[in-house]
């Protein structure tokens, strides 16, 4: 706070007019999901955005269903959808499948990762596999107070540079960094800020090889897909989900329109 | 045509990728593992800088040495339950003697002056007044006051990061049980709601695994059943016991009967594990959160809004409806006798096998919507057949308990014994969920023969379980 009079020009400074909608979430223009690790205070940083009072608690796993809430900031209205906590979007147990199909099918505008910025290595395993998959992300890193008081240091920009996507850092339980995690947020979804997510590079030829061939077929019936790679790798892997979405032609249809409002119809609908 | 066209294009997709699977051999998806982690520990070398010497969380090490160390772990687990109950308890009585008098005492006539006033037909005043609005006012006066102090406590301990670590502790047993670790997660989030705790079960991968854990949880005692615990622990155990020890002694029995939840839980999953879910236990890394400072207001508004008004709410709802039937059972007559009584008196020779009798029989299948009712509906039965005059104002009302040794005198007059008050402890225990959580549990699964086996089988071990003790108290007894 002490920090203040040195911010005055910034446009965050003057984010008063975050109104917090519960859960009174109809005409929605954007849909945010929350994604993370267990345990790094995604539901605390679900109840800052939408003044809702979710049951946090300090464990893993807290969270197995996905939650749902609203604001509104500078008269767009956001849906925030809390997902569970997960390690991983590869293997199979049910909440890394809510958390991954809702990434894919649900098409968040905006995917907010929330890291624990005192275990960055291990959040960014996550947040690599989630940039797979979605173009538009913000990386929280959360529980910056304690990697401080732990003498972590974490250079920002260049986290930044490297994943391609805003980078934020937030101390949620004292509600410390939330306007510019807001800010943020509202630069993706709007289309100010354009991410060039990182992809993993993967080091076998072999491989290689075989998800070039099948990215290929892959963009002549779903071309406006922007994760083919990452779809010809689970096709690969037998993703009995993502095989029952080529098969379907479900995948092309995700693709056919951005507009959010589709988007969370589709969602709801199913 | 192009519908077509493209739907065998995508068939052709899926084919080459099945085709292709094989061409890579079945190392690759740790590949693409190697691939994310080496990325990511890269960015991370870029990124992240330690200043100064001092190890991060060393002090939160040198706690977990203590509390998750093989010798120490256990019984520090158990000193902080056993402390937990035994604040609970103490703490409990006077509140609950303070709204029972207002809302049994003073209430209750008024109300009952208000319906002659307006001349009310008896039938209708028994069923609202004497039948809904006394087990209503019951069940506050009896479970306001433990949960308003028993969850704030346990919700400070889950803020402080306390329970996985109670989850590290128990993770080699439920392996060794062939179980799946992450059990003991939904094991604790048992202690709060079964059917939370069998919703939780998702966080376990394996089918098998989950089924044991879901099927299993009815054996962490539940919000419904620790005022029942701790009400009769309190009065039997308690009561047999010198004054100044009472307190400690009833929390200690408490304990011991949720760490025989526990117990059976580690061996029915065994016995699944053994039998029908047969298997090995699958891996997990278990990540020890570190200890946080909890944030009391939040806590004390958490626990308060999500867990006790949240729980009392439902054991409200569930005690109007239960309320009206027990008036209505005590009052509709076949014969000479009331549809209560009747069922009472066949019931009893089965019932007092077990340790029970037929009163307690009778509450558990009234309170089968809810646990929470199961005192409230034994005490309202025991005076109606006792036939206690002076106490109730009639057949199937509930009549004003002013303490902890009314109930005692009615249980007493109603000649329940210690044996009596371990069976029903015992049973409490050991019985089928609450139909929330049957219906949770059949939600979860899909499958009705896997709920008809969560339903019965805790039943089925509470009746073993209870013949057993039974029949050997009575033998030594003798």
């Amino acid at each position: 706070m002490t920090k203040q009079h040195n911010c005055e020009h910034c446009p965050v400074h003057n984010k008063e007019n975050l109104i917090r909608l519960g859960v009174n979430m109809e005409h929605v223009d954007y849909v945010i999901s929350l994604a993370g690790n267990p345990n790094t205070g995604k539901s605390t940083i679900f109840n800052n955005l939408t003044g809702l009072r979710q049951h946090t608690g300090n464990w893993p796993g807290k969270t197995v269903t996905r939650a749902e809430g609203g604001f509104s900031l500078n008269g767009k209205r956001y849906k925030v959808v809390d997902l569970p906590g997960t390690y991983s979007l590869l293997s199979t147990s049910t909440d890394e499948e809510v958390a991954r199909n809702f990434i894919l099918f649900g098409r968040p505008d905006v995917t907010v990762i929330v890291a624990d910025a005192t275990r960055l290595e291990r959040n960014l395993n996550l947040a690599l596999q989630i940039l797979e998959i979605t173009n538009r992300a913000v990386l929280c890193l959360n529980l910056i107070d304690e990697a401080r008081r732990n003498q972590i240091e974490i250079d920002q920009r260049t986290l930044s540079k490297e994943l391609g996507i805003p980078v934020v850092a937030t101390a949620a339980r004292q509600k410390e960094g939330m306007k510019e995690l807001t800010r943020a947020i509202e630069e993706v979804a709007t289309g100010k800020t354009v991410c060039k997510p990182y992809r993993i590079e993967i080091r076998s030829a072999k491989l290689n090889h075989a998800i070039s061939t099948l990215r290929e077929k892959l963009s002549e019936q779903f071309p406006k897909l922007p994760n083919l790679d990452w779809v010809a790798l689970r096709l690969l892997e037998g993703d009995p989900s993502i095989i029952e979405a080529v098969r379907s032609g479900e995948l092309g249809r995700l693709k056919a329109d951005v507009s959010p409002a589709q988007t969370l119809n589709q969602d709801d609908r199913k | 045509m192009i519908e077509n066209k493209s739907r065998k294009d995508r068939e052709d997709i899926l084919t080459l990728a099945n085709t292709t699977r094989w061409d890579l051999g079945v190392n690759f998806h740790d590949s693409v593992i190697e691939s994310i982690y080496e990325d990511a520990s890269r960015i991370a070398r870029k990124t992240v800088s330690m200043k100064g010497e001092k190890t991060p969380y060393s002090l939160d090490q040198k706690i977990d040495k203590i509390v998750t160390s093989r010798w120490s772990g256990f019984p520090i687990m158990l000193l902080l339950l056993a402390l937990v109950f035994w604040i609970t308890v103490s703490g409990a009585n006077y509140p609950s003697r303070l709204l029972s008098s207002l809302l049994i005492d003073t209430l209750h006539p008024f109300l009952k002056n208000i319906a002659a006033l307006v001349n009310l037909p008896w039938w209708l005043g028994g069923v609202l007044i004497d039948g809904a609005y006394l087990s209503m006012a019951w069940v506050i006066s009896v479970m306001l006051p433990p949960m308003a102090i028993f969850f704030p406590l346990f919700t400070l301990l889950e803020d402080l990061g306390y329970l996985p670590r109670v989850a590290f502790n128990m993770d080699s047993l439920f392996r060794k049980a062939g179980a799946h670790g992450k059990q003991a997660l939904t094991l604790s989030m048992g202690f709060g709601c079964n059917a939370a705790g069998v919703i939780a079960a998702r966080v376990i991968d394996s089918p098998r695994e989950r089924l044991i854990a879901i099927i299993t949880n009815n054996f962490s005692l539940c919000n419904g059943r620790w005022p029942t615990q701790i009400l009769i622990a309190t009065i039997f155990i308690g009561g047999a016991a010198p004054a100044h020890w009472a307190g400690l002694i009833s929390a200690g029995a408490v304990v011991g009967v949720a760490v025989l939840g526990i117990f059976f839980s580690l061996v029915v999953s065994w016995g699944l594990s053994k039998s029908i879910l047969r298997g090995e236990a699958s891996a997990f890394s278990l990540e020890l959160p570190p200890y946080r400072p909890p944030r009391i207001l939040q806590t004390l508004y958490t626990s308060l809004i999500d867990r006790t008004i949240f729980v009392l709410w439902r054991a409200i709802i569930f005690a109007l409806p239960a309320g009206i039937v027990i008036w209505l059972v005590a009052n509709i007559k076949i014969g000479d006798l009331s549809l209560a009584e009747f069922f009472i008196q066949w019931a009893d020779p089965f019932a007092l096998l077990f340790g029970l009798n037929g009163v307690i029989l009778l509450a558990f299948i009234i309170a089968i919507p809810a646990n929470e009712i199961v005192i409230p509906t034994i005490l309202m039965l025991t005076v109606l057949t006792a036939g206690m005059a002076g106490v109730g104002e009639g057949a199937g009302v509930m009549f004003e308990l002013e303490s902890i040794a009314d109930t005692e005198a009615i249980l007493r007059g109603g000649s329940w014994t210690l044996l009596t008050a371990i069976s029903l402890m015992l049973f409490s225990l050991l019985h089928n969920p609450c139909s929330t959580t049957i219906y949770t549990i059949y939600k979860e699964t899909k499958s009705a023969k896997w709920t008809l086996v969560a339903t019965f089988l805790p039943l089925l071990l509470g009746l073993i379980i209870c013949f057993f003790t039974t029949q050997i108290w009575l033998f030594l007894a003798k």
